[in-house]
Order: C-alpha cells, then sequence, then structure tokens
C-alpha cells in the first residue's frame, strides 16, 4: 500500500457491464433476424434451394406491391394528421402554467401506457354503425342510415393518429422547450406578425422534434397490426397482417421471411432518411 | 392601425392553434372516456350513451376465467421479462451511458434497435430460430422474446438518469476512500433509482401490453391477456370486453398516478 494507486477513471464503467445483454441481443435478437434473411433466400419452405424467388414474387406480384403501398401510405397519413394536432398541443404546453404542463402531459402520456387492444376497443364503439358519431349525425336529421366508418382508410387513420399521438407530441413538447422564447418576442417587435413568426421561428427551429417524433409515429404506425386489423376489417391488408397470414395460416415460411425482410427495409429506409433530415436540421436550428 | 392591426392578426393565430389543441386533447382522451362510461351499460349493445347502467359486466367478468387465465399469464410473463430487463438493461446502461467511443454507440443503436423494428417479424425470425435449435415455444420463449422488445426502455431511461449524474460525486466518493461497489450502492443508484424504475415500468407495461411478439412465441396452452381480447373483439362485439377495459383503464390511470409521484414520469419524458 505504499505507492499511490495509478489515477483510475471512477466515473465511467467498464464496457463488460454490457457484455451480458450484447449476448443476449446476439443471441436472441441479431442470431434470428439473420437467420430470417437466410431463409427469405431460399426457393422452397425446406429452405435447401438457395435463390431470390421470395423477393422476386414479391416484386412482380401486384397484390404484394400494393399492400406494401398502402401501408406506407398509411404511414404518411397517420403522421401528418399527428403532426397537424400534436404541433398545437406542444406549443400550447408552453403557453400554460406549470400545474395545467401536468395535466396536458398526463393526457398525452395515457394513451401511450394504456392497453393498445382497449384503445382500439373504444374506436370501434365510436366508429360503428351504431356507435357516437353515427348516433349524433341520426339524432341531429343529418343522415338517415348510418355511415361506413369502420373498416374504411378513414378509420384506420383517425384511429391510429390517436393511439400514435404521444409518440408525435412528446419529442415536440421537448424540442418547443429549448426554444430561446426571447426569440419569439424579438420576431414580434421586429414587426413580424405571429403567423410569420411561428412559420419562420418557431417551427424551423423544433425541427429535431418534428423529426424525432415524424420517425417515431411513422415506424409505429406501419407496425400497428391490432389497430389496422380490428379498425381495418378483412378488406384492408396491411404489410403485418399480410405477414402474418403467410406464416400462421398459410405456413409459407420463406415468403414470410421475404416479406419481413422488406418490411424491415422499407422501415429502416424511412428511419434513415428521416435521421438524415435531423441531421441537417440540427445544424439549421443551432445556426 | 398597424398595431391594431397585428393584435388581429395575434388573435387569430392563438384563437387557430389553442382550438387545434383543444380539439387534439379530447381526441386523445375520449375514448378512454366511452369506453368507461359504456361498460357500466345495463344492456347488451355497445350504444353510446348506454340506456341504463349497472355493474353486470363488471360481475360477469368476476367469473371470466378465460380473462383470468390469460392475465395471469400476461403478469407472470411481463415480470420476468421486466426482472430480466432491469438486470441485463442497467448494467448495459452504466457501460454505455458515459462512453464515447464508436462501440458503446454502436452498442446504443443495437440495444434500441427493437423500439423501431416491427416486432411482427422479429416474432416470426425469433420462431424460426426455436424451431431450428428445436426448442420449443412456451413461456420461457415468451419471457426472451419480450426482453428484446422490452430492454430498451430500461437502457434508455438509465442512460438519461446517469447522464444527469454529477461525476464529481463519484470523484469525491473515490477521494474520500470509497470502494467502486460502494459508491454505487450508496451514491449512484439512489440516484439513478427513480429512472431505472421509470424504465421498468414502461417496459412491464409494453410487455403487458404485447400482442405482435407473443403471437408466434406463446404455446397452445399459454393464453395471453391482450391477444384473447383482440380474438374476442375480432368475433363478436362483447360488453365483458368493455368492462375488462375498464378495469384496464383504471388500472393504468392509479398505476401512472404513482409513478409520476415516485419517479416524476411526465418530467423525465419530455427532457
Amino acid at each position: 500500500m505504499g505507492a499511490a494507486p495509478a489515477p483510475r477513471d471512477v466515473t465511467s464503467y467498464g464496457m463488460g457491464l454490457a457484455a451480458p445483454l450484447a449476448l443476449f441481443f446476439l443471441v436472441f435478437f441479431v442470431a434470428p433476424l439473420l437467420q430470417l434473411l437466410w431463409l427469405s433466400l431460399h426457393n422452397d419452405t425446406a429452405g435447401l434451394h438457395w435463390g431470390l424467388g421470395q423477393y422476386l414474387h414479391f416484386l412482380t406480384d401486384p397484390f404484394s406491391l400494393g399492400v406494401l403501398g398502402s401501408t406506407l401510405l398509411l404511414g404518411a397519413e397517420v403522421t401528418a394528421v399527428c403532426l397537424v394536432l400534436g404541433f398545437p398541443i406542444a406549443w400550447l404546453y408552453q403557453r400554460v402554467g406549470p400545474k395545467l404542463q401536468t395535466v396536458i402531459i398526463l393526457i398525452v402520456l395515457l394513451p401511450l401506457l394504456t392497453s393498445v387492444v382497449v384503445r382500439t376497443f373504444a374506436w370501434i364503439v365510436i366508429l360503428g354503425r351504431q356507435g357516437i358519431i353515427n348516433a349524433t349525425l341520426q339524432s341531429l336529421g343529418i343522415i338517415d342510415t348510418p355511415l361506413k366508418l369502420l373498416y374504411t382508410q378513414f378509420g384506420v387513420v383517425i384511429a391510429l393518429a390517436q393511439v400514435q399521438m404521444p409518440l408525435m407530441t412528446l419529442p415536440l413538447i421537448t424540442a418547443l422547450g429549448r426554444i430561446d422564447p426571447n426569440l419569439d418576442d424579438a420576431s414580434c417587435s421586429l414587426g413580424a406578425g405571429s403567423w410569420r413568426t411561428f412559420f419562420r421561428i418557431v417551427l424551423p427551429l423544433s425541427l429535431p422534434g418534428v423529426i424525432a417524433g415524424c420517425t417515431l409515429t411513422y415506424a409505429a404506425a406501419i407496425t400497428a397490426f391490432i389497430t389496422q386489423s380490428l379498425i381495418g376489417g378483412g378488406q384492408m391488408l396491411f404489410m403485418p397482417m399480410y405477414l402474418y397470414q403467410q406464416a400462421s395460416t398459410l405456413q409459407n415460411w420463406p415468403f414470410a421471411a421475404a416479406i419481413s425482410i422488406i418490411f424491415l427495409l422499407a422501415v429502416l429506409a424511412v428511419v434513415s432518411v428521416f435521421t438524415t433530415l435531423g441531421r441537417l436540421s440540427r445544424g439549421y436550428g443551432g445556426a | 392601425m398597424a398595431g391594431r392591426k397585428r393584435t388581429l392578426e395575434a388573435i387569430s393565430f392563438e384563437l387557430v392553434m389553442s382550438v387545434i389543441a383543444m380539439i387534439a386533447l379530447v381526441i386523445i382522451i375520449a375514448p378512454s372516456l366511452v369506453v368507461l362510461v359504456v361498460s357500466f351499460t345495463s344492456g347488451f349493445s355497445l350504444r353510446f350513451p348506454p340506456q341504463g347502467y349497472s355493474l353486470r359486466w363488471y360481475a360477469e367478468l368476476w367469473d371470466a376465467w378465460q380473462l383470468h387465465f390469460a392475465a395471469k399469464n400476461s403478469l407472470v410473463v411481463a415480470l420476468w421479462a421486466t426482472g430480466l430487463s432491469i438486470l441485463l438493461g442497467v448494467a448495459a446502461a452504466l457501460a454505455i451511458s458515459r462512453s464515447r467511443t464508436l462501440s458503446a454507440r454502436l452498442l446504443d443503436s443495437l440495444f434500441m434497435s427493437p423500439l423501431v423494428l416491427p416486432a411482427l417479424a422479429f416474432g416470426l425470425a425469433a420462431l424460426m430460430l426455436f424451431s431450428l435449435v428445436g426448442l420449443p415455444v412456451s413461456p420461457l420463449t415468451l419471457v426472451i422474446g419480450h426482453t428484446v422488445v422490452c430492454v430498451p426502455y430500461v437502457v434508455r431511461n438509465t442512460v438519461a438518469a446517469l447522464a444527469q449524474l454529477e461525476p464529481t460525486l463519484l470523484e469525491s466518493s473515490a477521494v474520500l476512500g470509497a470502494s467502486r461497489f460502494y459508491t454505487f450502492r450508496r451514491i449512484v443508484l439512489p440516484l439513478i433509482r427513480p429512472g431505472i424504475i421509470a424504465g421498468a415500468f414502461i417496459a412491464f407495461m409494453s410487455s403487458f401490453d404485447n400482442v405482435p411478439v407473443s403471437l408466434f412465441l406463446r404455446d397452445a396452452a399459454t393464453d395471453m391477456l391482450p391477444i384473447r381480447m383482440w380474438q374476442d373483439l375480432e368475433g363478436k362485439l362483447d360488453v365483458t370486453i368493455a368492462a375488462l377495459s375498464g378495469v384496464l383503464i383504471i388500472a393504468t390511470v392509479a398505476l401512472v398516478a404513482i409513478m409520476e409521484r415516485v419517479t416524476g414520469l411526465s418530467r423525465r419524458l419530455t427532457n
């Protein structure tokens, strides 16, 4: 105990502590995905004949391409609705006192933690033939026969938008909280109106939050298969249900694997586009 | 004149933003309220507002043994997955949080990736691997699958809590002769505990609510609550499900209120 020990960094921990989780992920996350990729590159169910048959099948089949297209479109529509509705919530949050702020956060947070099946069930009650919307419109004499709201694109988009709204709103609240309120005042005192200030100052500066929110919302909306299948019904098919049908009902694992890989790549492509935009916007916002 | 014009313009802006915000908040909260009200109906249909009120569907729920069985399975799997997530996730967060190295950043991305990748694709992939190595689906495979998709919440919240930690505290503790383990136990752990609890809570809720992974990794004997509810809803609109939804909504509200007290959940998710 003579010499002082060599100065050691006591503020950080060794990477060894990450080893158990890294190993767990390697075995139960990375390996399964590689196995999925491996099987998707085979033309037969037994996995004996290599080939791109599954991908060719998907990419030349108008039905499959249609499912992919409508899934990507659905994600875009839900994200747009969430952004338009979520941004004003984040804006309002910055303008109220701390008590109301907590109330707003809890309202936004609750659906995130409530079971997705429960939230989707609520929309069945609201959109159904005897649901609130139809009952109200009928009692007001606006319509005679119930509107078809369930099993429509409109129904799926509105239900998904509600289900995913927290994922958009929380990053927006964070982003708006980081904007210096003086900028707002400065812009207004220099003669810019509120609308102009919003579109020229607040919106650009909140872009990192917008992009983070859009990424999360989009990824969640296109994979939310409970809401898609219950509100969309049998006629509307999106990628997750397509994957599930092929894997489970038809036991066509190689094709289901190819669908999964194509779906994974589509999600990754969208996420990386958003991430790139985010990096660019941070440079813009920081300037 | 100009001042007056500007105020009108400002008022129009505030009005539009406030009205949209109000509509959005109503859209967010209304579905849960609607389900709560409908669950107290005395009738057989899901009409809103109900013709009469009663607790009959909650009484019905009391005898719904299939739902009880599914709820018990979901609870057990969620508890195991959360425990495993805390064990693996907190250790990993300690390793990667204060490191700026490339490997730490890569590991961080790896541990977060289950959040954006389609869980259904992962469920199928895991099933394929398990069947390849001859491991039959069971509660064990469910716990493994759930842990993969739940551990990111623990890692993320623990990393965030560690980032708030003042490094000088650790240095002072070391200078005063405390061992690393003692410092961890008496300084680090108490300070990051709320973050760990918040992450574990979200992990637990998302495991309890998980369908896509359970769909592939459960055996026929292990019915899970959200899958049971989903399949019931596909078949018929059962008011018992409304009562069950009521129970889940009230339980969620209560848990969130407790978590808000214990961990300041709302601040954690906006910082």
